[in-house]
């Protein structure tokens, strides 16, 4: 009897690596064994295997199989293997052509009456088998649709084992079978984010937003309850620019390996992920001993990551951002592998300027203590406030805003002025590595590209002397004035630029 | 003599013409001592085989050598160290020992099908 062999793909965080199945049957009592680091999901694919391949009216013989998955160091979890298996070992049995099943990837999770289940990840396992040379993929009919999103894959969808090897040339009466679907995880539908012209008040924090969505600058909002801050960071995701096809590739893969719904096309509007301030920082930028899953920093790649009531995220997990949002990446390293997710959000933070949250408002007494305040603000630590170019105050929305409120700025509108002015930088930093403000290095906002126009940093060399500013605060003033620039249409930060750009630095605390 | 009583010496003696057609001879049939028994000892060239058989009439249980488990084969392994040293007492050579596996499915209505597996224990 020969060797069976199918292939199917291994992940690790994103990336996939092609696991090549070996089946053998020996001449011994019938036992199955599965070699090749399997994890405690992989290793029960044995009795899935054999039940499935049974009821789908081709029993695996009563012999000795073992089934090998090489590269045999490489640690591999899930249910995913099972078709690949179940192929292999029916080649191996002499049932199927050899040439046929080795050509092809496999993906998929048997049930045991034989149907093929969705399974977590098709979409990047299926982007990592084309990127190998492996353009024809074989998945459960009920993640077709998400295969079918990569570009270059030629996509089977099977409904069962039966119909499986049917394709593969097995002589067999196809059984139509019901397809097994994905079930939709309960509330995974997205609320609607609202339009940019129903904030009331605060004409400044709008504006603001805006200034974030074109430079990319990530954002603090300070306010007491009920100013809008929420409001105003849930509407920031509508004004940045659709994702191009790299990018929602990446964020589908991202949504896929999270098990989250995708649909038959490409999501293209920038995601919104705002976890509740219980969230560990597992729960923020991924983890888990056996499954490495992405946490919400990488769910938020592309998008915003809105953190309300920041202070009361424990201060371990708020530091935990610090490195993704240096790199744009979350590498996470565990004993059988490290992993890597893109986490390339723009991060917003919300919070109260005390715990009784009256502070600073003008016909509100506050009753924290000094002290309180301090301590409040003060588990927010200052190389993540560092990372934040804009810090804004929200005030509340008084009753003279309300009467005479104009037409607010709609999102259609702020939209086109965001990708008008994203166009701006990007045809400045053509040549360069850099796309938006928020990016750019120091030594590049004093080189002749970058510098303002002539005297019009003098507020800001003003507050440097004064202290005011320390001279990392000076760049970032820079940054955000460039962002306001673009906005405005001019070619270079002038005097109002810089002067506005230096009030959303040192707006807030 | 209820039907599953005699079906497992039919399936012992369908399994012995089985392999003394393949040229085995002969040695013990239900060779017993006060540890257990052993269906069947032969010898194939210069091998010892012990033989365990397992029959069934149909396979809605599973197929026979699903149930020849691990501990069967430790304990057929035992009573056949058991029976070379009774062999060696009574001035014999014992060469060298193998066990094998029948199975026997034995449908009432249709002709017996035999599965012989040849050193299963190792």
């Amino acid at each position: 009897m020969s060797v069976g062999r199918a292939r199917t793909i291994a992940l690790v965080g994103i990336e996939g690596a092609v696991v090549e199945i070996e089946a053998d049957i020996s001449p011994q009592l019938p036992a199955f064994v599965l070699v090749g680091l399997p994890d405690a999901a992989l290793g029960e694919a044995r009795d899935r295997v054999r039940s499935a391949a049974g009821n789908s009216g081709l029993p695996l013989p009563s012999r000795k199989l073992t089934v090998n998955l090489s590269p045999a160091a490489l640690p591999k979890q899930g249910s995913a293997f099972d078709l690949g298996i179940a192929l292999a070992a029916l080649v191996a049995d002499g049932r199927l052509p050899a040439e046929s099943v080795a050509r092809v990837v496999h993906l998929g999770e048997l049930g045991l009456d034989g149907r093929l289940r969705p399974v977590p990840g098709i979409l990047p396992a299926v982007m990592a088998a084309v990127r190998a040379g492996w353009r024809t993929v074989l998945v459960p009919a009920g993640s077709a649709d998400e295969a079918r999103l990569v570009p270059g894959a030629e996509v089977v969808g099977v409904a069962s084992l039966r119909d499986a090897a049917i394709w593969h040339g097995a002589e067999l009466e196809p059984v139509a079978v019901e397809p097994l679907v994905a079930p939709a995880p309960v509330g995974a539908e997205e609320a609607a984010q609202g339009d940019l012209s129903e904030v009331v008040g605060s004409r400044e924090a709008v504006e603001a937003v805006q200034v974030a969505a074109a430079g990319g600058h990530h954002l603090l909002l300070l306010g007491p309850p009920g100013a809008g801050k929420t409001m105003l960071a849930a509407r920031l995701p509508g004004l940045l620019p659709p994702l191009d096809v790299a990018a929602a590739l990446e964020l589908a893969s991202i949504r896929s390996l999270a098990g989250l719904p995708i649909g038959a096309v490409l999501p293209d509007r920038a995601p919104f992920e705002a976890p509740h301030h219980t969230a560990s920082a597992a729960a923020l930028v991924g983890g888990g001993s056996g499954v490495i899953r992405p946490g919400a920093a990488a769910r938020a790649t592309h998008g915003v990551l809105f953190l309300d009531e920041a202070p009361e995220f424990s201060p371990h997990a708020l530091d935990a951002l610090r490195q993704p949002l240096e790199d744009g990446v979350v590498r996470l390293t565990r004993a059988a592998a490290t992993a890597q997710f893109p986490a390339r959000f723009q991060l917003v933070l919300a919070a109260n300027p005390c715990p009784c949250g009256n502070d600073g408002a003008p016909d509100l007494s506050c009753s924290c203590t000094p002290m309180a305040k301090r301590r409040y603000l003060g588990r927010l630590s200052g190389p993540l406030l560092d990372r934040i170019d804009i810090r804004l105050r929200v005030p509340r929305v008084t009753a003279a805003q309300l009467r005479g409120r104009g037409e607010g700025v709609s999102t259609a509108e702020a939209r086109a002025r965001v990708a008008e002015a994203r166009g701006r930088a990007a045809a400045r930093l053509d040549g360069t590595p850099w796309r938006l403000n928020a990016h750019v290095p120091g030594a590049w906002l004093r080189s002749d590209a970058g510098r303002p126009a002539p005297g019009a940093a003098e507020p800001l060399d003003r507050a440097l002397e004064r202290g005011a500013l320390t001279m990392r605060g000076y760049d970032r003033a820079l940054r955000v004035a460039w962002s306001i620039a673009d906005l405005d249409g001019v070619d270079r930060p002038g005097r109002a630029q810089i002067g506005r750009a230096l009030l959303l630095r040192t707006g807030a605390a | 003599m209820p039907d599953t009583d005699r079906l497992g010496p039919l399936g012992e003696r369908l399994a012995e013409r089985h392999l003394l057609a393949r040229g085995y001879r002969l040695l013990e049939r239900n060779w017993r001592c006060p540890r257990g028994e052993i269906d069947l000892i032969l010898q194939d060239g210069d091998e010892t085989v012990f033989v365990e058989v397992k029959t069934r009439s149909a396979l809605g249980y599973g197929h026979p050598l699903e149930a020849i488990t691990v501990a069967k084969l430790a304990r057929l392994r035992r009573l056949a160290v058991e029976w070379c040293r009774q062999r060696r007492e009574a001035g014999e050579q014992v060469g060298r020992i193998r066990i094998d596996a029948v199975a026997v499915v034995a449908p009432s209505d249709a002709p017996a099908r035999i599965d012989h597996l040849a050193g299963v224990f190792r």
